[in-house]
């Protein structure tokens, strides 16, 4: 029978993972095995068809398997779909930087990173920049972080202050939209500009994610057809209140999951 | 009568967009405004009327992020 190893199509008589695996004399130690999205420790049939990922921990792969690997929890078809994908991060700070690492790790295919700013020490409390980034721009930073946690992604980068007059040209390529500024105007610009120029075009916001109150308040909308808006709607930063990491990516998860949802056709918030 | 997010509002036929935005405490800078299903460009804030029937609906945005 034919199945697929590691993501290269293979031939086996083996009927079982643990016949394949003394077939290709792969020990049990150490080992990882995934068959068809699920990680089990079982001796489970294996039929036409099938894919089975073996990973031995601690070993790097080759380029070919490693991509293999790490959709190897995926879903096959939703991999593909997400891979098909174009998502644009207005804005890379505390919201930006954090939902273009979990589109990321999920694997969406096309990553548009912009903004204008270079990263430097008050990012840290909640953006994903490190020590080694402070003074590069943000863009730059952040491909980097991502080109190291999914080589199999493209990042594109636009080093640009977001403006009325360029919002035609930055976003005409982009199925999704992801607002992440900090500025409530801007925010405002963004939006309007968007919903002016790409009526059609799906915009995931964010409004009122500041200070450490609780998590449970912040949720996702949908508040006009193509507009979707995360956060609590009120609680804003301001003199007395900061923005903190925990609050900050519990709404940056709400957008990432809002655009993995529309990547999969799903509309309600 | 026009709808604003959702509630009947009476008296506000005739008033600008900029106008009613004014009286319902909103800073016009910070919101995005969609009538009947469609955006309003910031530039017709000013001479563009709401009529009875209206649906109008007011995205209003805080800093952060």
């Amino acid at each position: 029978m034919k199945i697929k190893i590691n993501g290269k199509a293979t031939s086996t008589d083996s009927s079982s993972l643990f016949q394949l695996m003394s077939e290709r004399r792969i020990a049990p130690d150490n080992l990882i095995v995934i068959l068809n999205g699920f990680q089990t420790p079982e001796d489970l049939p294996v039929h036409d068809g099938d894919e089975v990922v073996f990973i031995e921990k601690g070993k790097m792969p080759d380029r070919t398997e490693f991509e293999a690997m790490m959709s190897a929890r995926h879903t096959p078809h939703i991999y593909e779909k997400l891979k098909q994908a174009r998502v644009a991060l207005a804005g890379l700070g505390g919201l930006g930087s954090t939902i273009a690492v979990a589109l990321a790790r999920t694997g969406v295919g096309k990553l548009h990173l912009v903004d204008f700013d270079v990263v430097e020490p008050s990012n840290l409390n909640r953006q994903q920049y490190k020590i080694k980034h402070l003074g590069m721009k943000k863009t730059e930073a952040l491909k980097m972080e991502l080109e190291e946690i999914n080589p199999f992604i493209t990042v594109l980068i636009d080093t640009a202050k977001i403006a009325e007059d360029n919002i035609p040209h930055l976003f005409a390529e982009d199925d999704i939209v992801c607002e992440a500024f900090d500025q409530p105007d801007a925010k405002a610009m963004l939006v309007n500009g968007l919903r002016e120029h790409f009526p059609n075009k799906k915009i995931v916001a964010a409004s009122g994610l500041a200070g450490y109150e609780s998590g449970n308040f912040i949720a996702t909308k949908r508040l006009m057809k193509n507009l979707y808006l995360c956060g609590d709607g009120t609680t804003e930063a301001r003199i007395g209140r900061g923005l903190m990491a925990p609050r900050v990516s519990i709404c940056a998860g709400h957008q990432a999951n809002m655009v993995l949802r529309l990547i999969m056709g799903m509309e309600d918030a | 009568m026009i709808t604003l997010n959702g509630r009947i509002v009476d008296d506000a036929d005739e008033l600008s967009v900029a106008a009613l935005l004014s009286r319902e405490n909103y800073v016009s800078s910070r919101v995005a405004v969609e009538c009947n299903g469609r955006i309003i460009p910031k530039a017709q804030y000013e001479h563009k009327q709401v009529t009875d029937g209206d649906v109008l609906e007011v995205v209003c945005f805080v800093g952060g992020g």
